[in-house]
């Protein structure tokens, strides 16, 4: 089965049937970690190259390992170290870039929609949205949805609680976009000042208050809380924040006893998440790290075109 | 040189004439005669049987770039564009560099006008110095100049003191006070409409709220100091509740809409698409709506371009790095005749209103009329020509315009300025 777009750009790039394809490869792909020959040669010969014009440590990590594990060659190209402080534009340290010729063009990047600009100019590669500004972070919110595949039996009816500053978060529209489409129920918390004004699905459910977000859920996914954010009135303290949208163990209470945590990291402890929480039995933060390399090596494998070998 | 505009359908709302086959005679510049008139052979005749005719069309909000950004746009060819879209006379928003502020750009712009010599340019000088919102600019110099309105578009006036003063000096003149309406502060940096798509996109987003605040604002200063505001590329339901409610009371208070903002719409921008990027943002099918509702009750006065020319280069990027704005000459009234007409929601006559008779009143020109004695600035449109927008045959130095390749009827053809034929497609 070869997926249906070239590129991954959007969650809604993908049918619900391919991402249950893509999790079923991502799921085979781990199995392999713990044998001692992790490298395979899938895709060698090829180049995947991570073009981050953001600062990332574990997403181009992972992407580089997930490229190295099938015999890609990963090339890291980063904005700190680029001509892009020499005022390159956009489009042109692409095409530079794209000149090289790499099979795969990884794209981080702090404006929204950058990597559907970049796609118009990359007709020999495929791009892979790797978080662009306020708007999706694709890969993340399907190594989420292995990780909840890992403890949770179905998708349908599912209760995921999305905790933090949802109108800034790319985490949370892919996951939202994502999870919907697997059928599980998402309830949206955070103060009105980070909640977008309307959802184009009005099936979710959002609330100001932790705790009809928590009551009875079956994942709590906490996301990150960029501090700065004090200084644009949209929150007055991270103290103020904690006490009233921390997950600390007693509000962990009002979710089902079998829920897990998850938190798209960097964690921010004591800003968004108790240390104990972070820490605790029921956190699968460093599974979804862990899934991370899984997934991306199956997407890599997929959007190069390998099906059958995947399938046999 | 006398010319007898032939056999037309004349639609002219200040003479009470709709839809009548009518001829009109032009000597030296000005109407000389309307009626059933028999052709004299020393005369230029133009056969104009079954094409419509009406009083030449006004885009009250024009950016012509010069001087300062001629690789956008310059007076030649934005006056080319002007006249092959229809349009007799513009007026140019003063935020060109350095700013229409004082008399000499305001001459400038005119010398430059009067070497082209196509459509009348009308210049708009700003509010304040370098529209920097503090100190109001010489007003009274650029009217002398030739001014016909001030405002400080694109960089809107924040202090509302400084913004009461000038609606109250420009009561000496009589001239409109045009607000392009943002409270920067609410808008906070947004490049897109706050709404369902905003949230989609994942883009800075900018609320309704911040045009609205302003609207207001503007109504209240203008009941208070009995000036005239003009609202500019009006563009949310809610604004216009507010433009209706302050009309009713008497307020001097007028507004205009562009095509884009009665037919687009914000979930046009699809993935990131900068032809749809402006400001005011495209809003929701509400807004489209109350746009159209505002056009057919007379809520809107009329229909401006914001003619907006950027280089492709300007366009070609991210969304949130993009220019803002669209150009709007050279398909404005085959989009209005679209829209507005072949939909029947308003009449030629209203479109008249819309264009002409009503802008003419608010910036105190003596033109929108066909009747003897006026300027001759003829606009003449043929109904049953279809044309395909193309932005390679466009006249306009620019060629961000969304409605590219969209099929429209209601085709200008002919434009006369002054009793002069300068654009001729019968």
């Amino acid at each position: 089965m070869a997926l249906c777009n070239k590129h991954l750009l959007s969650i809604e790039d993908l049918s619900r049937q391919e991402v249950e394809y893509i999790l079923g490869v991502a799921r085979q792909f781990r199995k392999t970690f713990d044998s001692p020959a992790k490298e395979r040669n899938a895709l060698q010969g090829r180049t995947v190259m991570n073009a981050f014009f953001e600062p990332s440590t574990r997403t181009r990590s992972s992407f580089e390992i997930a490229a190295k594990r099938l015999g890609a060659d990963a090339i890291n190209f980063s904005t700190s170290s680029s001509s892009v402080v020499k005022g390159e534009s956009l489009k042109d340290t692409a095409l530079t870039l794209l000149a090289m010729n790499p099979d795969v063009l990884v794209v981080r990047h702090s404006e929204a929609g950058a990597p559907f600009y970049l796609a118009r100019y990359c007709a020999n590669a495929v791009v892979i949205n790797a978080g662009d500004g306020a708007h999706e972070h694709p890969t993340q919110a399907l190594l989420d949805a292995m990780t909840i595949s890992d403890h949770k039996s179905s998708f349908k009816g599912l209760v995921v609680a999305i905790v933090g500053d949802i109108a800034h978060s790319r985490v949370a529209r892919s996951n939202m976009l994502l999870l919907n489409k697997l059928g599980a129920n998402i309830r949206v918390c955070s103060p009105p000042t980070l909640m977008p004004p309307r959802f184009e699905n009005s099936e979710i459910f959002s609330t100001y208050h932790l705790s009809e977000a928590l009551e009875g859920a079956d994942v709590v996914m906490m996301l990150r809380t960029q501090w700065e954010r004090q200084h644009e009135s949209l929150f007055p303290s991270t103290k103020e924040y904690f006490s009233l949208y921390g997950l600390n163990t007693s509000r962990m209470q009002l979710a089902k006893d079998d829920a897990i945590v998850m938190h798209p990291g960097p964690i921010n402890r004591g800003v968004e998440i108790d240390p104990a929480m972070a820490d605790g039995s029921c956190s699968v933060i460093l599974d979804q790290v862990r899934n991370g390399v899984a997934l991306r090596m199956a997407l890599l494998y997929l959007l190069l075109g390998y099906p059958e070998e995947g399938e046999s | 040189m006398t010319l007898l505009l032939k056999g037309g359908t004349v639609v002219d709302p200040s003479q009470d004439i709709d839809q009548e086959k009518q001829d009109i005679l032009i000597e030296d510049g000005v109407v000389a005669d309307v009626g059933i008139i028999d052709p004299n052979s020393e005369w230029e005749i133009l056969d104009l049987t079954g094409l419509v005719v009406v009083p030449g069309f006004i885009d009250m909000h024009v950016h012509f770039r010069e001087p300062g950004r001629e690789d956008r746009e310059t007076v030649e060819t934005g006056s080319r564009a002007a006249v092959a879209g229809g349009f007799t006379s513009v007026m140019c928003m003063p935020n060109t560099t350095p700013v229409n502020d004082n008399e000499s750009v305001t001459r400038f712009l005119l010398s430059k006008a009067q070497e082209v010599d196509l459509a009348n340019i009308h210049p708009c000088g700003a509010i304040t110095k370098g529209s920097l919102g503090k100190e109001l600019a010489e007003i009274g110099e650029m009217v002398s100049a030739g001014a016909v309105a001030i405002s400080d578009d694109g960089n809107p006036v924040e202090n509302n003191q400084v913004m009461r003063r000038a609606l109250e000096y420009s009561r000496i003149f009589g001239i409109p006070v045009v607000d392009h309406c943002e409270d920067r502060a609410l808008a906070a940096g947004g490049c897109i409409h706050e709404g369902v798509v905003s949230t989609r996109l994942g883009l800075p987003a900018m609320s309704r709220t911040a045009e609205e605040m302003d609207v207001v604002r503007d109504t209240i200063l203008a009941r208070v100091t009995g000036g005239h505001a003009h609202i500019a590329h009006v563009s949310t339901e809610e604004s216009l509740e507010w433009i209706r409610i302050a009309k009713d009371k008497g307020v001097q208070v007028t507004c205009e809409v562009t095509p884009h903002h009665f037919i687009l719409k914000d979930e046009d921008i699809g993935n990131y698409n900068t032809l749809y990027k402006m400001n005011p943002p495209l809003r929701e099918e509400r807004d489209v709506e109350a746009m159209l509702q505002g056009l057919a009750d007379g809520t809107i006065d009329c229909i401006a371009t914001d003619h907006a020319p950027h280089t492709t280069l300007e366009k070609d990027t991210t969304f949130t790095k993009a220019a803002n704005g669209i150009i709007g000459l050279e398909c404005a009234i085959p989009l209005a005749w679209n829209y507005l007409i072949s939909s029947g929601l308003i009449s030629i006559s209203r479109l008249v209103e819309l264009f002409s008779v009503n802008p003419s009143h608010i910036l105190g020109l003596d033109r929108g009329s066909l009747a003897k004695g006026k300027i001759a600035d003829v606009t003449v449109i043929d109904q049953t020509k279809k044309v395909t927008v193309d932005v390679a045959t466009f006249q306009s130095k620019s060629r961000n315009c969304p409605f590219h390749g969209r099929t429209l009827g209601g085709v200008p053809v002919l434009t006369v300025v002054g009793g002069r034929v300068v654009y001729n497609q019968i």
